[in-house]
């Protein structure tokens, strides 16, 4: 580590009210800003598409997890009862398959449930011990009663003091810089 | 907002009256409730209670040693009666952990606003109850240390277990319900978890809760995928809870016992597990409500609308007995018919009766909107349809099994000192863990409290 003055993360504005958030994420976005984030408290409704996200990936991971814990939950049963250790009880028949639904039931919501929790917290880089939004104090506040927004020194447009500018015209309690370390 | 006080008892008033108290912000419901955990001093009565229940949990913990050390005969269990205690105190358990996962999975997929406030404890509840049935089968297998034979692994001797059983299936459901219902509070927790990281008052708070909020930060794009999961639990965990109690229905309704093998056992056991669980829920949340003087978060409407959920699911219960008792002597089947006369008229009939006055005829007070809004009343109510629940499971698992087809075969059933040792001792296990909970932990889900502090304050503009 040659480096020892601290990186700028990124620009960070502070607001009071999820729509002064939603308003400045258009405004950003509308400013030609595509590496930011928003902060918030609570899940804000509009707020994933002001910032342009699409569907996630959530669903259809747990749909996979579904399927694997309901073919294989089947598949093991049916292999275990037929080809493992296959009684014949009075000539009934091995594959006996409506006795095997409730078990099978119960692993596919278990493989799904799984997969969701798993799968989500997987894609959103989670657990994650330190990140560089944490350096700032006042963040503090993005688990309680602010909202922020954060444009990322990775933007092509970024520059410290015209962005800081640009947040400063978007009327926000505060504009903070977010240093890396 | 909060000027006129509208009069008590008018329907218009009924349908507006809130769900949350007037006057809150995001600020203050965070703050008014991770308050409770982080920096009120912990009560006098808490330790009291906390006292109260430790000592119970360690009666439990002397029964399930002396258990283990002499075996299931300390128990008043016998042939025929094999099932006794362990499995209506099982049964028992189960049901009251629904109502926790009809509250946050089945209201979420509805969109009633109401459950925000009581969802997280009654979650944790649903945890503490499974955790509390868990231990019965278990303790009542007499070698609980080889419960692994119920799992299928590859043993050396080539075995599997009877897929067919519903046995087996039980033991699937319950542990897919215990683990899902985890998965979901603990989603649930991780926000708030975050919340008490950056309000803690001492280093190693922070450090626990930081730990255990993975790093949340609130990102959008992780909200956007958290709420995807979350609805995604809530889809699965609702056929799940109706599948579970069917399932452990299944134990009875497969045997051909009488009175046990019946079609209406699985809806009728889903709708009585939601009764009892609701009753819990309201021992739960008027005590605590109290307590910690949440009464803006739980209002009466909460407390109302569980009154009626608990009144709707004890009229199907009443359905699913009458059509029980219909049905035996409708069928013409002798056995049948004289397992009717033996609830009526046998030794056990008491239980019997005690358990239509507790489940059906007690709670018809309910209709009156006086009494729903008489929080002591509805205490006691809720105690009582406990106790109907629990006499319920009793008159199923005993009269059937000591009044069996021929009369050789008959029996009786008297539990032991140590039986009510287990069982109250998983009351108290059951309570000292809900007082561990409201200690450390959020009882209310703030998060949902601060969007419902924003729909509410979009709704007044």
């Amino acid at each position: 580590m040659e480096q020892h003055r601290s990186h700028i993360y990124g620009v960070m504005a502070e607001f009071d009210t999820p729509e002064q958030l939603i308003h400045a994420v258009e405004k950003t976005r509308a400013a030609g800003y595509r590496r930011m984030d928003a902060y918030t408290p609570f899940p804000v409704e509009g707020l994933a598409h002001a910032m342009g996200l699409k569907r996630n990936m959530v669903p259809f991971i747990t749909l996979l997890g579904g399927l694997f814990g309901g073919l294989g939950g089947f598949g093991f049963q049916w292999w275990a009862n037929v080809v493992s250790y296959p009684e014949n009880i009075g000539g009934r028949p091995l594959n006996s398959w409506p006795a095997f639904i409730p078990v099978t039931f119960e692993l596919t919501i278990l493989g799904a449930s799984l997969c969701a929790v798993f799968g989500m917290l997987a894609l959103n880089r989670l657990p994650q011990p330190h990140h560089p939004v944490f350096n700032l104090k006042r963040f503090v506040h993005a688990t309680s009663d602010r909202f922020y927004v954060c444009i990322e020194a990775r933007d092509p447009k970024f520059h410290i003091v015209e962005t800081a500018r640009f947040l400063q015209g978007l009327h926000p309690h505060h504009v903070s810089e977010v240093t890396d370390d | 907002m909060s000027a006129s006080q509208p009069p008590i008892d008018s329907p218009e008033i009924r349908r507006l009256t809130p769900v949350l108290g007037p006057g809150h912000t995001f600020g203050s419901v965070t703050d008014k409730i991770s308050s409770i955990v982080l920096t009120r001093p912990t009560s006098f009565g808490w330790y009291i209670g906390f006292a109260l229940s430790f000592g119970f949990t360690a009666l439990m913990t002397i029964a399930i040693g002396w258990l283990f050390t002499k075996g299931v005969g300390i128990w008043g269990i016998n042939i025929p009666i094999g099932w006794g205690f362990a499995i209506v105190n099982f049964v028992w358990w189960i049901g009251i952990g629904h109502a926790g996962t009809l509250i946050s999975a089945i209201l979420f997929l509805l969109n009633q606003k109401w459950r925000t406030s009581i969802n997280r404890f009654a979650e944790a509840m649903t945890l503490f109850a499974v955790a509390c049935a868990g231990i019965f089968p278990l303790i009542h297998t007499g070698r609980p240390w080889m419960a692994y034979y119920m799992f299928p692994y590859p043993s050396t001797m080539g075995l599997w277990p009877q897929f067919r059983s519903p046995l087996i299936w039980d033991v699937f459901a319950v542990s897919t319900y215990g683990t899902v219902s985890l998965l979901f509070w603990f989603v649930g927790l991780i926000p708030d978890l975050a919340t008490l990281r950056d309000h803690a008052t001492t280093k190693s708070k922070q450090l626990i809760y930081g730990m255990l909020a993975m790093g949340w930060r609130g990102s959008v794009r992780h909200w956007h995928r958290y709420q995807s999961a979350y609805l995604l639990l809530a889809g699965l965990a609702t056929p799940l809870v109706l599948s579970v109690h069917s399932v452990i229905s299944f134990d009875f309704a497969v045997g051909i016992v009488p009175g046990w093998h019946t079609t209406i056992f699985p809806p009728y056991f889903v709708a009585g597990a939601i009764y009892s669980g609701f009753a819990m829920v309201l021992s739960i949340a008027i005590p605590l409500r109290k307590a910690y003087g949440l009464e803006d978060f739980i209002t009466m409407r909460h407390l109302d609308n569980m009154a009626k959920v608990m009144l709707a699911t004890g009229l199907i219960v009443a359905y699913g007995y009458f059509f029980e008792f219909f049905l035996s002597l409708y069928s013409g089947n002798k056995f049948d018919v004289f397992l009717v006369q033996q609830r009526l008229h046998g030794p056990y009939s008491h239980f019997y009766y005690a358990l239509i006055l507790c489940n059906i005829v007690l709670p018809q007070s309910l209709w009156s909107y006086r009494l729903r809004h008489n929080v002591v009343f509805l205490f006691l109510m809720s105690l009582v349809v406990n106790t109907g629940m629990w006499l319920e499971r009793f008159v199923i698992v005993v009269i059937s099994l000591t009044r069996d087809f021929t009369p050789s075969a008959w029996g009786r059933y008297q539990p032991t000192f140590w039986d009510w040792a287990t069982f109250t001792g998983t009351i108290g296990f059951f309570v000292m863990l809900l007082f561990l909970f409201v200690r450390v932990l959020p009882a209310i889900s703030i998060a949902e409290m601060r969007e419902l502090v924003a729909e509410t304050s979009e709704e007044e503009k």
